[in-house]
């Protein structure tokens, strides 16, 4: 079983926006502009623009992790 | 060590890079280069690695450093003066970024999407009641952008006249003296604004950071001027730039717009690669405060790295055909707008302007067309934003 998530970090975030322009259905940003994987979506790790967006984030603020 | 190349040149044509810049291309992803004061700095070259030395944060933006990188006489006078957000490094940066953040979200720029269409068809209604021929960079390129900055940050747009003009200065001088001038009296203008908008708050950014200011402290006096100064003209006179190259080198490939006209739902993706293949802010600058070794060579603690984003977005190893335009490519990872925690806060709204200009300028005036030979129209010498001086249109 798959238990790989995808996390933000909102201290590295600088509010670019590319992970929600980039993967609208995984990533949004909330009221501070800072980036936030949507409710739900958090397990979407093998999607191609989950994979896009890791790499279009300016400051690598995008990670997938274990547990 | 290979040649060393001037930096930064004129373009010879103004959507390619320097015909000068030929040897650089030969040397990715790691050049050497001379400044106009005779200083050798490195260039970056290479995509791969542009993106990962913008991330690093051995490499400095500070402009206050003695040794950061200038490109010329008159920015290198502005050493003495702070220069906030892109002059600065994390903890500063990050501070004053956060404070603006939450105003330039992806949702906030959409929800600006009407406003922006407003003014686009306003200013073509305009063109079209004044009738052909038309002065694109007058009559839209430059206050498309200035309207929507203007009411985005709570400027009054009555004063663009004056900002315009000092925006041009400060960047294009062509003096020292100009820059500094220029300098001083946009600082003057803001810190009037300032003392009539706390008598008479708006709802602007401006606003909210008179607002943090008073409350808070943060940001503190000089910041705020500093921010107001460059929120106002990299909000008005990149996206101005863009448009006018963008229209340039759209007429200049009549397959390419063609395409577009026939499916103007392509437009968001030629925008994206109209970013990358123009890359109109050449020359970002960074001083390196420790040694960082990269692809065989050793950039030591001082030199000098400027990216060249014109050759960087054209390297063939991260673009296949990287000399063509083409909107089926996947272009998103150029960096026109830089990487790294100084990339463009503005990306977003410059991306809303873009795909509404240029959407709704060629369905509104489909027989869009140069008025003068392309060969014939000025456009922005290499030390600067690149972009067209003016561009005469009929339609």
């Amino acid at each position: 079983m798959d238990r790989h998530h995808i996390e933000v970090d909102k201290d590295v975030c600088v509010g670019a926006g590319m992970c929600a322009i980039t993967a609208p259905a995984v990533f949004t940003q909330d009221d501070d502009g800072l980036s936030e994987v949507i409710p739900g979506k958090e397990q979407a790790t093998g999607e191609t623009m989950t994979r896009e967006a890791l790499r279009a984030c300016p400051v690598q603020a995008i990670s997938v992790a274990d547990g | 060590m290979t040649e060393t190349v001037a930096f930064p040149q004129d373009r010879t044509c103004p959507y390619h890079p320097p015909t000068g810049y030929a040897p650089m291309r030969e040397t990715r992803p790691l050049a050497r280069v001379t400044l106009y004061d005779g200083r050798h700095v490195w260039a970056v070259t290479g995509h791969a690695a542009a993106r990962t030395l913008l991330v690093d944060p051995r490499l400095s933006s500070d402009r206050e450093n003695a040794e950061f990188p200038m490109v010329n006489e008159r920015f290198a006078r502005s050493r003495r003066c702070r220069i906030a957000l892109i002059g600065e490094d994390d903890p500063q940066h990050n501070a004053q970024r956060r404070l603006l953040i939450p105003s330039f979200s992806v949702k906030r720029m959409n929800a600006l999407r009407p406003r922006i269409q407003e003014t686009v068809d306003r200013l073509i209604d305009r063109m079209v009641e004044k009738g052909a021929p038309a002065e694109l960079v007058t009559d839209f390129a430059l206050p498309v952008p200035s309207m929507v900055i203007c009411a985005l940050l709570g400027v009054p747009y009555e004063d663009h006249d004056f900002f315009e003009e000092q925006s041009r200065r400060l960047l294009r001088g062509p003096r020292a003296e100009d820059t500094e001038a220029a300098r001083d009296a946009l600082d003057a203008y803001f810190a009037e604004l300032i003392d009539r908008k706390r008598a008479e708050p708006g709802d602007g950014v401006l606003d909210d950071l008179i607002a943090r200011h008073e409350e808070t402290g943060t940001p503190d006096k000089d910041e705020l001027l500093s921010l107001a100064t460059i929120l106002l003209v990299a909000g008005h006179e990149t996206t101005a730039n863009m448009i006018s190259l963008g229209v340039f080198t759209l007429l200049g490939h009549p397959e390419r717009l063609a395409e577009l006209r026939a499916d103007p739902d392509l437009t968001p993706s030629a925008v994206e690669e109209l970013l990358r293949y123009l890359s109109i802010a050449e020359g970002l600058s960074r001083v390196a405060t420790e040694d960082i070794e990269l692809a065989g060579e050793t950039i030591r603690a001082g030199d000098g790295v400027v990216f060249s984003t014109s050759i960087i977005n054209r390297d063939g190893e991260a673009y296949d055909a990287s000399e063509e335009l083409d909107w089926h490519r996947p272009t998103r990872h150029h960096v026109a707008f830089g990487f790294g925690v100084h990339q463009c806060l503005g990306q977003n709204l410059a991306r809303a302007e873009l795909d509404i200009a240029l959407r709704t300028l060629f369905a509104r005036l489909p027989e869009l067309r140069l008025a003068r030979p392309a060969e014939e129209i000025p456009f922005k010498p290499g030390d600067t934003l690149q972009g067209m001086l003016n561009l005469p249109v009929t339609w």
